[in-house]
């Protein structure tokens, strides 16, 4: 009987052809239909603001240091009001590989992965995104968070003046 | 003379016809294959080039004749030249005697629908497919490269192997017709196509063209995981054109004769007769095409095995019952 099941299996898959025949094509056709990617999805990065409209970046330097192909440079300068920031941030997307490292790193959720991907270009200057390219008007993912209300010791408010913290004990009040 | 005048201006009309339709037909049979063979696949298939991409074809003449016309040195230059000639002269030829319609009256004389009605039509037929392993052995030796040897080989092996099936498969259509003309095979089919009075011979016979053709499942000549293009590999723009072309003219050639041995021609009912004759053509076209889509390939040696072993005996059965039959009948 192996010679039925043989011809049966041959004439089975024109069967499974023909049926495809009539189903409908998987391919997105790009350039005219576009998929709409997840909120997650890591594509060109964003420097984001805070909720006051602050630059959130405080150039740290770890997100530099975390990036495995080194894409990110900057230098840091000190504002007049004590608060840090990058004098200039640079980011080479002919060179990032866009794994999300730099946005694991950022202590102030500053840099964000965004899901826009279609950053491509002939030029490869024009992937040289400096830092007034990358920052944006919003907070990205977690927009309510504003750094210098949890932390950065006595910049922002005086030390101990944040919603969540206590002022400073008077050392000299808790002697026994 | 003047009558000797119209006589030849409708057969240069008829020719000139033919050919344009034969290449056309041809170019689109590329366009159509991809398209069908996209949509089994969940793809598209070429749709950017006009509307449904059915400018396809002249984008594609365009890009071949651009193309760097490559020659291997250490070839055989005039048989490098000459091969894919063969290949695509020998598939045009082979029209010439197909009838794919009744004979029409214009300017007051009969006009046979078929380009000269040979009397040994069937011989025809069978001697210009012979011809065509020409240009595919030669073109694979000439490439001086080891690919080409091996697919030139293989098509050899393969193409004699299963014209003897398919050769032997028509005798049978022969003997019910008694006749090699292919008119008179047509017209002896006006009840009953020869299809459903010998199924055998009708199943052997396209098994042996879908071989004959060089396509999937026998693509063994041309088997791209194993030796990269084969007969063809060394050739380039135009000249892979002729061989490309020279297939797809193949492809409806075959199909033409398989609608003219076994599916009774241009005879149907209420569609006039040349529709009928296409949608006969296009319909095993379309098994072509879908056979490619369905099967992988076969094994060199399982290939000879069913020509040698099944194909073969079966066909020689196939005419000493048919001629037994025929002669209890008649007799």
């Amino acid at each position: 009987m192996t010679l039925w099941r043989d011809i049966k299996g041959t004439f089975k898959a024109y069967w499974v052809t023909l049926r495809n025949l009539f189903r409908r094509p998987v391919t997105i056709q790009y350039p005219d239909e576009k998929r709409t990617p997840y909120p997650r999805y890591r594509a060109r990065i964003v420097l984001t603001r805070d909720p006051d409209g602050g630059e959130r970046c405080v150039a740290c330097y770890l997100c530099s240091a975390a990036c495995p192909v080194d894409c990110i440079s900057m230098q840091a300068e000190e504002r007049e009001d004590g608060r840090r920031q990058a004098a200039w941030f640079r980011i080479n997307f002919t060179r990032c590989i866009f794994c999300g490292l730099c946005a694991e790193a950022c202590p102030t959720l500053a840099i964000q992965m965004s899901p826009d991907y279609e950053i491509c270009n002939r030029d490869p200057l024009n992937l040289v995104y400096e830092k007034e390219d990358l920052l944006i008007n919003d907070g990205g993912k977690d927009n309510e968070y504003n750094f210098y209300k949890h932390a950065g010791i006595g910049v922002v408010n005086p030390r101990g003046g944040n919603d969540d913290e206590t002022p400073p004990a008077n050392v000299k009040d808790l002697l026994p | 003379m003047t009558d000797f005048l119209i006589d030849l201006a409708l057969i240069l009309v008829k020719i000139g016809l033919v050919f344009f339709i034969l290449l056309t037909g041809a170019a689109y049979m590329v366009l159509a294959e991809r398209k069908l063979l996209g949509r089994m696949q969940l793809r598209y298939g070429p749709n950017r080039v006009g509307p449904f991409g059915l400018l396809q074809p002249l984008a594609d003449a365009i890009k071949l004749v651009a193309k760097e016309d490559f020659i291997p040195s250490h070839g055989d230059k005039v048989l490098f030249f000459v091969a894919p000639g063969i290949a695509a002269v020998t598939a045009l030829l082979t029209f010439a005697v197909v009838p794919f319609g009744p004979p029409i009256t214009l300017f007051g004389r009969e006009v046979p629908l078929v380009i000269c009605d040979l009397n040994i039509g069937v011989l025809y037929f069978l001697g210009l497919s012979s011809l065509a392993v020409y240009g595919v052995t030669l073109g694979g030796w000439a490439s001086n490269s080891k690919y080409a040897l091996l697919g030139s080989i293989r098509a050899l092996a393969q193409l004699i192997s299963y014209e003897l099936s398919m050769g032997l498969s028509i005798v049978p259509v022969v003997l019910m017709a008694r006749s090699f003309s292919l008119t008179e095979i047509v017209n002896a089919q006006a009840g009953i196509p020869f299809a459903l009075k010998n199924p055998l011979a009708f199943v052997i016979f396209l098994i042996s063209v879908f071989a004959e053709s060089k396509r999937i499942p026998f693509d063994m000549p041309e088997a791209e995981n194993e030796i990269v293009a084969g007969f063809h590999t060394e050739y380039s723009g135009m000249r892979f054109g002729l061989f490309f072309v020279g297939e797809y003219i193949n492809v409806i050639i075959l199909s033409s004769m398989v609608t003219i041995f076994f599916l009774g021609g241009w005879h149907g009912p209420l569609l006039p007769p040349i529709v009928w004759f296409f949608a006969k053509v296009m319909l095993i076209s379309f098994c072509f095409i879908w056979t490619r889509g369905t099967l992988p390939r076969l094994r060199y040696d399982q290939l000879m095995h069913f020509g040698w072993k099944l194909l073969v005996p079966l066909a020689l059965a196939n005419v000493i019952i048919t001629g037994a039959v025929l002669l209890w009948l008649n007799g």
